[in-house]
């Protein structure tokens, strides 16, 4: 298994990368720390003209905090934003899902807005950052634009990504003292891809379930602060809103089984973070 | 830098087991096959070539990475570790290897270069690491000959080894 043939830019500014992307249209494709994309690129599932390589871009490699938010730029590796020392604090969501997420070896190279721009329905940071409430900064040479989290994610391995765009960074909502939060997971080996993935807050506005690995991009829920004996039924509500599939690791019957137990665990671990 | 045309072959510098070297590669090829293929090093091996097995496992910059999802382009100025660094000599074993070896940490071997350089990556960060750490690490890597009892009692005698050589005294 090997790429097709495409040209390659390892652009030195910006401006250069948004000009190449902005010439090749729907042929080019940036590539970051290439842990989704060169899998693609080798089974020739992708087979753009043309590759621009960001990481050599220094104004996309920084985690900023803002106010009520944290920034990551389109260059920092999983492992850089795992190995942030406000990590457990300002995001303790990401701090749970991150041990899912791959391996320690795709993690030292893969980037966070990487995995959000392939789109993989069960991938794990795309949850988080529709269950957080996120958003996508988006830049092409004429235009940024930010996209909420629950916008960007269209379908499998589709996003709201025009053609000529490129994430510029992805901004996660800090989290709030008491708040809770938790994440769980159920896969057929530590490190493969979701069967079903939950991650859940709980704030003083009510609860919020993410689901993937279910539906085609993953999915919020807003509930009220539930009984313990409401759970069962608006988790199994939740179970039919999904469009589960079958597929060769899991029954949609199985997913849905998922959805109701895995659910209600990650519910109830957040409610009981929420001090 | 200028545009790279796809049909033509490209000069990659980089530092490979602490030399320098300067290969030549089209922007297609993975770094797997600029090593085996035009550097001449097949210790690093090639599995699944999507990422799964972790044989072709490599560090770049010191962090344990996948050279089959690693274009050759990607790693211009970097520092890479191939299996090929870790023995002192060539009559001679690193602490890790030797510890594989007496702990019958391979059979078939063909997996063994990838989980070499995972481990010798951790070994050399967290240098505590113990049962968990290993596991955690080791779950990026398959082994069809499902050794991996062995392996993780290599790397915990190559730990403890590690550990006692740093503090003498203790």
């Amino acid at each position: 298994m090997k790429p097709a043939s495409f040209d390659f830019l390892c652009p030195d500014t910006l401006e250069e990368a948004l000009a190449a992307l902005a010439e090749g249209g729907g042929e080019a494709r940036v590539i970051a720390g290439g842990q989704s994309l060169v899998p693609m690129l080798n089974m020739r599932l992708a087979r753009p003209a043309l590759l621009v390589d960001i990481m050599r871009l220094e104004a996309l490699r920084r985690i900023e905090t803002s106010g009520d938010e944290i920034t990551v730029g389109a260059g920092v590796r999983q492992a850089e934003l795992e190995a942030w020392a406000n990590l457990s604090r300002d995001l303790p969501l990401l701090a749970a899902a991150f041990p899912w997420l791959g391996h320690v070896q795709t993690r030292a190279r893969g980037t966070v807005c990487g995995s959000v721009a392939h789109a993989d329905p069960s991938a794990e940071l795309p949850l988080s950052l529709v269950t957080l409430g996120g958003a996508v900064s988006l830049r092409s040479r004429k235009q940024k634009r930010k996209v909420k989290a629950d916008d960007f994610f269209i379908g499998m391995m589709a996003t709201d990504l025009a053609e000529g765009e490129m994430i510029e960074a992805v901004h996660f909502p800090k989290a709030r003292p008491g708040n809770g939060y938790a994440f769980r997971e159920i896969g057929r080996r530590h490190g493969d891809f979701a069967i079903v993935a939950c991650a859940a807050v709980a704030d003083d506005k009510g609860l919020r379930l993410g689901i993937a690995g279910v539906d085609d991009r993953p999915r919020v829920f807003a509930l009220p602060a539930l009984d313990d004996d409401q759970f069962d039924d608006a988790l199994n509500d939740i179970a039919w809103s999904l469009n589960a599939r079958d597929d060769i690791h899991a029954s949609a019957r199985y997913r849905r089984e998922l959805v109701r137990n895995l659910g209600r665990e990650t519910l109830k671990e957040a409610s009981r973070c929420r001090a | 830098m200028p545009r790279m045309n796809a049909a033509k072959r490209h000069v990659v510098d980089f530092t490979l087991n602490g030399q320098k070297v300067r290969a030549e590669a089209e922007n297609r090829m993975l770094l797997s096959d600029l090593l085996r293929h035009e550097v001449g090093l097949t210790g690093t091996h090639v599995g699944c070539e999507h990422g799964v097995c972790g044989a072709c496992t490599v560090q770049i910059d010191g962090k344990p990475a996948r050279a089959c999802l690693t274009l050759a382009q990607q790693v211009r100025g970097s520092d890479v570790r191939t299996v090929e660094a870790l023995a002192p000599g060539p009559a001679e074993l690193s602490p890790l290897q030797a510890a594989f070896r007496r702990h019958h940490g391979l059979q078939c071997g063909f997996c063994t270069p990838g989980i070499l350089m995972s481990l010798d990556a951790l070994l050399r960060e967290q240098p505590d690491a113990g049962r968990e750490e290993i596991r955690e690490h080791l779950s990026g890597h398959l082994c069809r000959c499902t050794g991996y009892a062995t392996i993780v009692e290599a790397a915990l005698a190559a730990a403890e080894e590690q550990r006692k050589e740093e503090t003498p005294n203790a």
